[in-house]
C-alpha cells in the first residue's frame, strides 16, 4: 500500500535530518510516538507533536525513556505504528525494551541520534558509539535491523524503510543517525504519497480460536493480531510456545531463539543495503556508514587523485552485518579501511568476517567532531602498500 | 484422590469464574495460602458483571507473582517487563481508546521499580485501571524487602529487620491525582468485587490496593503463620472507613488496617484534555497500519 | 433442606483452608483424603446448612471450589 497523502508533505524542502526522519515516520504511517527529551534527537518528536494531530495521532512525552520505549509497544499492539527517539543515555535506558520487542516480535522503530559518550559525554556533538549497543545492548540473544543514513534525504527515506522493515520482519528497527546528520540541513525531496511504499502490518486473517500468535510459515515471521479483536492474545517476554504461553525449558528456548535469528538470516538478501563504488579491481575498500561516509568520500577522492585503486562500501544497513559482501571482497583486495566515530566497533565485525584474508585497518575517533579526511587517506595509503 | 472419586463432583454447574480464566494454564504458580488467586475471583466477578464486551478488555502485568495474573485471565493479556505495565497500558489505551485497559500487578512492580510511572499515569489521568496486589515483599525473587515492607519486618535482605519507612500507596496516588482510590484486603472479597466494578466503569485513572497474604516469604520469615492466619488477621484488624483521608491510612504493624473507597473524583482524562486543548488542530483519521 | 451445595475440583486444591474458615454456615472441613499433590481438599460436613452463597468460591485462590444454589442451577449454567 502507499502513504496517506494527508501525512505527506510532497515537494522539495530545506530541512535537517531530524525533521526529515519525522516526515519519514509520518509518511510510513506512524501516528503515535512516545519519547523523552534528549539532545540531539528531540527535534524529531517536537515536529511530530506539531504535525501528527493533523492526521489524528498523538505524541506523548513520557516520564522517562523506560516508559517511552514500552509505551510505543502498547501502541503497536493496539493497532498503531509507533516509534520513539533518543540519544546515547536514553538509548541505554531503552535496552530492556528493545529486548522485549525482539522477544515479543513487536514491530516498532527506535531512532537514535548518536552523540559522544560514554555517559552524558558530549550532548551536542556527534559520535557513532552506539553501534554495538544497537546490536547487542539488550541481554540475551536476538536480532535487530539497524539503518544508518548519511544525509537528511536519507533520514527521510530510511525512516520510511525502518517502519516497513519492522512490519515485514516483526522486530525492532534502529534508525542509527548521528548528531551531524540529525542537525545538518540540506535539500530533502519528499515524493508524492503514491510513490511512497508503506508495508502493511501482517495481520492474521484467521478466526479467533484458529489463530496461534507465534505460529509462522516458511519465512518464520508470525502473523499479528491486535488487542481487542477477540484472539485472547497472551504476549510475554518469557520464553513462550506458539500460543504465546510461557514454556520455560531448553527445547522451547532453542526453538524460539533460533527462529528469531533465522528469520533475519533468511532475509539477508532483502537486508543487504550497501552503496558500492569501484570495488571491482580495488586494492583498498573503505567501509563506512552515516556521517563518516561523507568524510571518507573525500579521502577516497584524494586517494584516487593520487592514483590509488580505492573502492567505497557504504553500509546503509549495518545490522544484520553484510558478511557475504565483505567476505567476497576480502579475498580480492589488500585491505579494508574502516573509519567510524568510535574507538572501533563495526571494524570488529569487518575483521571477524575477513578472517585474515586481507588486512583490516581501523580509523578510530572518539567523537565530538568528524574525522579529518587526511587521517582516512593515511590509512588508505597504508592499506595500499 | 481424583475428581471422579469426589462425591461432590458429579453435580452442579461449572464454577462461574472459569468462563474468564484460561483453564489450560491452571493450576497457578501461586503458593498454598497466597491471596492473589482470591483477588482474581473478585476480579472475575467484577468483569462478568460489568456488562463490558470482554473482547475489548485488556489486562497488562509487570513481573512478579501478581504479574502472573495476566496469564490466567482469558482476556487479551500482556505480560510486560518489570515495572513497566503502566506505560505499556498507557500506549494501548491512547492508541485504541475503545479498549478497557487494566493493569494487574504487585507492589514491588508498581510502586518501586515502576513507581515513577504510577505517579505520572495518575497525574496525566490516563484512563486505565490499576489493581495492585500488595503482599509487602518481593515474593517471586525469594522474599526481599520492598518499599511496602512495614515496621521492622524480617526479609531475606533485611536479616536484622527492615528500617526503611514504608510507602502509603493510596496516599501517593491520591496526591498524584487519581480519580478513584480504594484499598481492600483479600478477606474483603465482596467489597473488592464491587470496588473493581466501580473502577471498571470509572473514567480516569483508578487504583485499588489489595492487601494479600504471602505465607511463603513475608509471613514465614516473621512468624506470622500461614495464609489463613493473615486472612484472620485482616478480618480482625480491618476497619472500613470510606472517604478516609489517605494521609491517615498508613499501615502500622498490629494497628488497624483502614480499608474502603477513599477517593472518587471527577477529572477530565488525558485524551479528553488533549482534545480540549488541541481543538481544531486535531483531525480524525483512520488507521494506517493495514 | 439445603438451599445450596458446593462443587470441589479436588486436584486444584492446595489446602489453604480459606473456604473452611470463611464459610458463614460452617459447612466445610478439610477432608482426610489427599489429592495427588498431597493436599487435603475440603468436603462437606454439614451439607444441609449450605446456602449456596459461593463465599467459598470467592475465597478459594485456586478456583477449586464454588457454591451454587440448588434450586437455581440452570441460571448458574447460563452465567458460566
Amino acid at each position: 500500500m502507499n502513504a496517506d497523502p494527508a501525512a505527506v508533505r510532497e515537494g522539495t524542502h530545506f530541512m535537517n535530518g531530524d525533521a526529515a526522519a519525522c516526515e519519514g515516520a509520518l509518511a510510513a504511517g506512524a501516528r503515535f510516538a512516545a519519547g523523552y527529551p534528549i539532545t540531539p534527537s528531540t527535534e524529531i518528536v517536537e515536529r511530530f507533536a506539531s504535525r501528527v494531530p493533523e492526521v489524528g495521532g498523538l505524541f506523548i512525552q513520557m516520564e522517562d525513556e523506560l516508559a517511552a520505549s514500552i509505551a510505543i509497544q502498547g501502541m503497536v499492539w493496539a493497532g498503531a505504528k509507533s516509534f520513539t527517539v533518543t540519544s546515547g543515555p536514553g538509548f541505554s535506558l531503552m535496552m530492556e525494551h528493545i529486548g522485549y520487542a525482539a522477544m515479543t516480535e513487536t514491530p516498532c522503530v527506535f531512532m537514535d541520534v548518536q552523540r559522544g559518550g560514554p555517559s552524558t559525554g558530549l550532548p551536542t556533538l556527534p559520535a557513532q558509539g552506539d553501534m554495538m549497543q544497537a546490536r547487542f545492548g539488550s541481554h540475551g540473544d536476538y536480532q535487530v535491523i539497524a539503518l544508518c543514513p548519511n544525509s537528511p534525504q536519507e533520514c527521510f527515506e530510511l525512516s520510511v524503510k525502518s517502519f516497513n522493515l519492522a512490519e515485514r520482519y516483526r522486530l525492532p528497527v534502529m534508525l542509527m543517525m548521528d548528531e551531524c546528520v540529525g542537525h545538518m540541513t540540506e535539500k530533502v525531496v519528499v515524493p508524492a504519497a503514491e510513490k511512497i511504499y508503506v508495508e502493511p502490518r501482517r495481520r492474521t486473517a484467521k478466526a479467533p480460536g484458529d489463530y496461534r500468535a507465534y505460529e509462522c510459515g516458511p519465512d518464520l515471521v508470525p502473523e499479528m493480531a491486535h488487542a481487542g479483536e477477540g484472539h485472547h492474545l497472551y504476549v510475554t517476554g518469557l520464553t513462550h510456545d506458539k500460543r504465546g504461553y510461557p514454556v520455560m525449558n531448553p527445547a522451547t528456548q532453542r526453538e524460539l531463539v533460533t527462529r528469531l535469528f533465522d528469520k533475519i538470516k533468511l532475509a539477508k538478501n532483502d537486508l543487504l543495503m550497501v552503496d558500492e563504488d569501484q570495488t571491482e579491481g580495488a586494492d583498498v575498500v573503505v567501509v563506512s556508514f552515516g556521517i563518516t561516509s561523507r568524510v571518507a568520500e573525500r579521502a577516497i577522492q584524494m586517494a584516487r587523485a593520487k592514483g590509488m585503486k580505492v573502492g567505497r562500501l557504504r553500509l546503509i544497513c549495518v545490522w544484520p552485518f553484510p558478511e557475504d559482501k565483505i567476505a567476497a571482497l576480502a579475498s580480492r583486495i589488500k585491505a579494508f579501511v574502516v573509519p567510524e566515530l568510535n574507538m572501533g566497533q563495526v571494524v570488529l565485525e569487518v575483521e571477524r568476517t575477513v578472517a585474515g584474508r586481507c588486512r583490516t585497518i581501523s580509523v578510530p575517533h572518539p567523537g565530538g567532531t568528524v574525522h579529518k579526511p587526511e587521517d582516512i587517506l593515511a590509512a588508505i595509503e597504508r592499506g595500499a602498500r | 484422590m481424583s475428581d471422579s472419586d469426589c462425591n461432590l463432583c458429579a453435580i452442579g454447574p461449572a464454577n462461574p469464574v472459569e468462563s474468564v480464566l484460561r483453564l489450560d494454564r491452571i493450576p497457578t504458580i501461586w503458593c498454598p495460602g497466597c491471596g492473589i488467586g482470591t483477588s482474581v475471583n473478585s476480579f472475575a466477578f467484577a468483569l462478568m458483571n460489568s456488562g463490558l464486551d470482554l473482547k475489548k478488555v485488556v489486562i497488562v502485568s509487570g513481573i512478579g507473582c501478581s504479574g502472573r495474573v495476566s496469564g490466567y485471565v482469558d482476556l487479551d493479556a500482556f505480560h510486560t517487563t518489570h515495572g513497566r505495565a503502566i506505560p505499556f497500558a498507557t500506549g494501548l489505551k491512547l492508541a485504541n481508546p475503545e479498549l478497557t485497559v487494566i493493569v494487574y500487578s504487585g507492589d514491588g512492580d508498581l510502586t518501586s521499580i515502576g513507581g515513577n510511572h504510577l505517579i505520572h499515569a495518575a497525574r496525566r489521568n490516563v484512563d486505565i485501571k490499576v489493581f495492585c496486589v500488595n503482599n509487602m515483599i518481593y515474593a517471586m525473587t525469594g522474599g526481599q524487602a520492598a518499599a511496602t515492607t512495614p515496621g521492622a519486618a524480617l526479609s531475606t535482605t533485611t536479616p536484622y529487620g527492615c528500617f526503611e519507612p514504608d510507602l502509603n500507596i493510596p496516599h501517593l496516588v491520591d496526591a498524584a491525582g487519581a480519580c478513584y482510590v480504594a484499598r481492600w484486603t483479600t478477606y474483603h472479597v465482596k467489597q473488592l468485587e464491587r470496588s473493581m466494578g466501580e473502577a471498571l466503569k470509572k473514567k480516569g485513572f483508578s487504583f485499588i490496593e489489595i492487601l494479600s497474604p504471602c505465607p511463603t516469604y513475608f509471613q514465614r520469615k516473621n512468624n506470622m503463620g500461614d495464609g489463613l492466619a493473615a486472612m484472620e488477621d485482616y478480618k480482625k484488624r480491618s476497619k472500613i472507613r470510606n472517604g478516609a483521608p489517605t494521609g491517615e491510612i498508613a499501615i502500622v504493624p498490629g494497628g488497624d488496617i483502614i480499608v474502603g473507597k477513599f477517593v472518587d473524583r471527577e477529572r477530565l482524562d488525558y485524551l479528553a484534555l488533549m482534545r480540549q486543548q488541541l481543538g481544531s488542530h486535531y483531525h480524525e483519521r483512520g488507521c494506517q497500519t493495514c | 433442606m439445603a438451599k445450596g451445595s458446593v462443587r470441589v475440583t479436588a486436584e486444584r486444591c492446595k489446602g489453604c483452608g480459606f473456604c473452611v474458615a470463611f464459610c458463614p454456615t460452617h459447612v466445610l472441613q478439610l477432608s482426610s483424603a489427599f489429592n495427588s499433590k498431597g493436599y487435603h481438599p475440603p468436603s462437606m460436613i454439614a451439607p444441609e446448612k449450605c446456602s449456596g452463597c459461593n463465599l467459598c468460591g470467592m475465597y478459594c485462590p485456586d478456583f477449586a471450589i464454588f457454591g451454587f444454589r440448588t434450586g437455581d442451577s440452570q441460571k448458574g449454567k447460563e452465567a458460566a
